[in-house]
């Protein structure tokens, strides 16, 4: 009897407070964004909150310390390991959500379109600080909604001991990879990331040089700069032309691009040794030096007579988040600690990225010859689109990738995912 | 337990009355004791529960959980009650845990929640006006410092071109004199005004970013605490004609779409939440997009989810058979090894397992000697999730099957086998029957949980190979994965679509299991 009776009510005592909790989560939300007129008294209360990533906000820490301490408010900075983008969404419906947010200009579309960040206010001058492609991407509807602090682009690494002359197209490319295979040097042709990480299906982003390269677009061009989702190029003549460019490399073709090579594995191939040429970003940079290969960086070559072969460019960026509590400071922390050059530094220094404010992008190129080579195959990139609508180009044209590179007819499988975008697009468009 | 039954007996032992088979409760003082801790434990946590929703004035929340606690003193406060003693907690759990969420899920597929419309319109509104904030091309950034007089928020400007001091309230922007100036251009003091300090421009954050100082063509507003510019807001809501007018345009609420649309169709990216009744529901079964592949990706389901439960059952009760032998060798360590996959994360086994099917690099063409793409024709893909399934799922048939296995008395075996039955015959007729008493009841629940497994699929092959000529729906494709594709692949995440589907497929899974369920019953008669 006694043990019985005691067990039970803890249980109890342990879903009372649980549905306590869930009653009472929907009804925080009003008094959460109800405007504080809190008196001065409470200062010291004010909690000025930043998300970022592991690493970032590692480098961030003592900035916001310092922030923090000279305003005589407190500040935190919260590392969000996944899904940072959903849990922001998702944290500051409920009110629960940072005041600063660092992360990627490609979200901006969706997080402006759930009023969830505020426009940046820069004049001229501040924004000329910034390389171009930086600024355009957080550009978004004649809108500035983010400060960039770093530019990431696909690049080609050579392995100079193996293929010691840069190609200067992709046919030269792929002739020397192939020479060298035949010779027994490489097992691989090249290291082209083809497959996301579960091998499925297609890796759009790193597709995306040689698809430009050939001809092809995936949305149009607005007169106010946006990518014009009207505007689809997926299923025109010229995505066909591409993809039958990049069916001849594939798996019934030249066999340099295979669906089994994955972001990882290719880039394993190439510190191996396993073969002389590798498409990634400065990301890889790391794997690469500690696996102690020669090697030289220059842009990703296009194909013989084609277009420049463009790569998609990711900027990191700082938000201001519309339903933070404390939208002044943050505002204040963003545009006059964040932008400064020491930040900028800091994060390079803790992570070789390239650098988006120009001074700071001066001080990298001192310290780091690749940060050059990585500028000049940005050269031709263009942001990654940020509006919502690129969420229903991925899926089939990751699919589309995987079909044409296996070998499958390429005009109908262009058509079929154009006409799938083109659907999604249409639902609730 | 027994020790401290021992005084209480000894008490009654002693007055050699029969014991009072009264209301009293029984026990010693640690019983009292840790009953009173209990019953102050739930108080507590109706406490702590209750004091936030109190201060933000959720009155519905402050509800349950008075009902709640009081609903618990109640059976707990009385030695009486005892089934409720027992019911309380698991209705709790109930509730809590499946009927709450259920519920919830429900009440989202009647709307239209997703990305772009999450809130309320209200805060659309404010989206909108926010983000139309545009600065005035060439116009001055001022130099702010935040000052007050008489408690009312004042911005003292300084414009760096040329020297000019303001001071800007929302009644508008006055010269300022006498001020004087500070580090970085802005303004240290002025008289009349008290300058706020960091930490008391920090508090009332709120009232600066709302302060806006009306001028020629636009207003004044603060970017942080150091700056200022010009702008305006070049929409405006007009609740007049519920609508957001500016550029030209002019953008009406539609309160069945739940965002602003202009006559030509544009619709303004910030929308809000709104009922859309039964739309999400009636949409999965009339719109063609989504119904179209409806009956290939079920029937697949079926096969799916019954071929896991029948491969596994068969594996996990074959292997507990050949342990179960008397002269089996070694019993202990075959054990461990069979439960071995069932202990690994089987996230991080999944993974493993997509990375061993990779048609160059993969453990198992190199082991082989093959080069098959597994992952890449829809038959091999197919086969290579169930070898998946089979692989994490056997262990746990074989856990039961082997518990079983022991609780069938040696005698039936026995007897059949002076009755002559063949080995076959005595597995057949006596162990198999006396074997699934046991195990159906876990075989349908088995059924249900992979008919719905979602990490199963979509964490080997996310559901591909995909057909090229129809990127949509893959060859591996469950219900669940499918549909997770439909509400989060297109614009964003579509909660009200996702509610409605996940109904459908909970509906489906309800109607077998039930089915199953009482197909059990009819087992139990057959023995």
């Amino acid at each position: 009897m006694r043990t019985i009776f005691r067990a039970p009510a803890l249980g109890l005592a342990a879903c009372l407070a649980l549905t306590a909790c869930g009653g009472g989560t929907p009804a925080d939300t009003p008094a959460a964004q109800a405007p504080t007129t809190a008196p001065a008294e409470d200062a010291a209360t004010a909690t000025l909150t930043i998300w970022a990533d592991q690493k970032r906000s590692e480098t961030l820490k003592p900035f916001a310390e310092a922030f923090a301490k000279e305003n005589g408010i407190k500040a935190e900075v919260v590392a969000v390991a996944q899904n940072q983008q959903q849990t922001f969404v998702t944290a500051s419906q409920a009110g629960k959500g940072p005041d600063v947010l660092v992360g990627a200009h490609d979200w901006i579309g969706n997080l402006v379109q759930n009023g969830l960040i505020d426009p940046i206010q820069l004049t001229e001058d501040q924004l000329s600080g910034y390389v171009d492609v930086a600024r355009k991407a957080v550009t978004y509807d004649g809108q500035v909604y983010g400060i960039p602090y770093a530019v990431e682009n696909l690049a080609l690494f050579r392995n100079t001991d193996l293929a010691p002359k840069a190609p200067q197209t992709f046919d030269e490319l792929v002739e020397t990879g192939k020479k060298l295979k035949e010779a027994g040097r490489v097992e691989e042709i090249l290291g082209y990331t083809i497959s996301q990480q579960d091998g499925q299906s297609g890796d759009t982003y790193h597709m995306y040089p040689l698809y430009t390269s050939g001809g092809g677009y995936l949305f149009g061009t607005k007169p106010n700069g946006d990518p014009d989702p009207a505007d689809l190029g997926v299923g025109t003549p010229e995505s066909i032309a591409a993809f039958e460019k990049v069916a001849a490399l594939g798996e019934k073709g030249a066999g340099a691009l295979k669906r089994s090579f994955t972001s990882d594995n290719s880039a394993a191939l190439f510190a191996d040794g396993k073969t002389a040429f590798l498409v990634a970003g400065p990301w890889r940079l790391a794997d690469v030096r500690t696996a102690g290969v020669k090697y030289d960086v220059t842009p990703v070559p296009p194909f013989k007579g084609g277009d420049p072969a463009r790569s998609f460019v990711g900027v990191q960026a700082f938000f201001v988040a519309s339903k933070g509590q404390n939208k002044a400071l943050a505002q204040e922390f963003v545009t006059n600690t964040l932008a400064t050059p020491e930040v900028a530094q800091a994060l390079f220094d803790a992570e070789p990225r390239m650098p988006a404010l120009k001074t700071a992008l001066a001080y990298a190129a001192g310290k780091d010859p690749d940060v050059a080579k990585f500028e000049a195959a940005a050269a031709d990139g263009v942001p990654l689109p940020a509006i919502p609508q690129m969420v229903a180009v991925w899926g089939p044209f990751n699919t589309l990738i995987h079909a044409v590179v296996k070998g499958e007819p390429v005009a109908p499988a262009v058509k079929a995912a154009g006409k799938a975008i083109a659907e999604q697009l249409g639902q609730t468009g | 337990m027994t020790m401290l039954q021992t005084p209480a007996r000894r008490r009654r032992a002693g007055t050699g009355a029969p014991p009072p088979r009264t209301r009293n409760w029984p026990g010693s003082a640690s019983g009292v004791a840790g009953r009173v801790l209990a019953l102050g434990l739930i108080l507590g946590i109706a406490v702590w529960a209750a004091v936030p929703l109190v201060s933000s004035g959720a009155w519905t929340g402050v509800a349950i959980t008075a009902v709640a606690t009081g609903i618990a003193l109640y059976a707990y406060l009385s030695p009486r009650r005892l089934p409720a003693k027992y019911l309380l907690p698991t209705t709790f759990l109930l509730v809590a845990f499946q009927v709450f969420p259920v519920l919830y899920t429900m009440s989202l597929a009647l709307t239209n929640i997703g990305d772009g419309h999450l809130g309320s319109k209200q805060e659309a509104i404010t989206a909108i006006e926010t983000s139309s904030v545009r600065r005035e091309a060439g116009s001055a950034e001022f130099r702010l410092t935040v000052a007050e007089r008489d408690g009312a928020l004042v911005f003292l400007l300084a414009d760096p071109a040329t020297r000019a001091t303001y001071a800007g309230t929302p009644d508008g922007l006055r010269p300022l004199d006498g001020a004087v100036p500070g580090p970085g251009g802005r303004i240290a003091a002025a008289d009349g005004y008290t300058v706020l300090t960091g930490a008391q421009a920090a508090a009332r954050s709120a009232e600066i970013t709302a302060l806006t100082v009306p001028v020629d063509g636009g207003a004044i507003r603060s970017q942080g605490l150091t700056r200022a510019y010009q702008g305006k807001a070049v929409l405006a809501y007009d609740a007049g004609c519920d609508c957001v007018t500016g550029e030209g345009r002019i953008w009406r609420s539609d309160e069945t779409q739940g965002r602003f649309v202009a006559a030509d169709g544009h619709a303004l990216p910030q929308g809000w939440q709104v009922g859309v009744g039964l739309a999400n529901l009636t949409a999965a079964l009339t719109n063609p997009k989504i119904n179209a592949h409806f009956a290939g990706v079920f029937a697949w389901n079926l096969v799916y989810a019954v071929g896991v439960v029948v491969l596994t059952a068969a594996l996990g009760v074959a292997a507990a058979l050949v342990l179960h032998h008397r002269r089996m060798r070694g019993v202990r360590a075959y054990r461990t090894l069979i439960v071995l996959p069932y202990a690994m994360p089987a996230f991080a086994m999944l993974l493993v397992w997509r990375d061993m099917f990779n048609t160059d690099f993969g453990l198992i063409n190199r082991l082989l000697g093959l080069h098959t793409d597994w992952l890449g024709t829809p038959l091999t893909a197919r086969l290579s999730v169930l070898l998946v399934q089979l692989w994490l799922g056997f262990p746990y048939m074989f856990l039961v099957a082997t518990g079983a296995l022991q609780t069938i008395p040696d005698e039936y075996l026995e007897a059949a086998e002076v009755d002559g039955a063949s080995p076959w015959q005595r597995f057949r007729q006596v162990t198999l029957p006396l074997l699934l008493l046991a195990l159906a009841p876990l075989l349908v629940s088995s059924f249900a949980f992979n008919f719905n497994n979602f990490n199963g699929v979509f964490l080997v092959t996310s559901g591909g190979p995909f057909p090229s000529d129809n990127p949509t729906v893959g060859a591996t494709d469950l219900l669940i994965t499918y549909t997770f594709r439909l509400a989060f692949g297109q614009q964003g995440a579509e909660y009200g679509l996702a509610a409605a589907m996940s109904i459908y497929v909970y509906l489906i899974v309800a109607v077998i299991s039930i089915i199953g369920f009482r197909r059990t019953r009819a087992f139990k008669e057959v023995t």
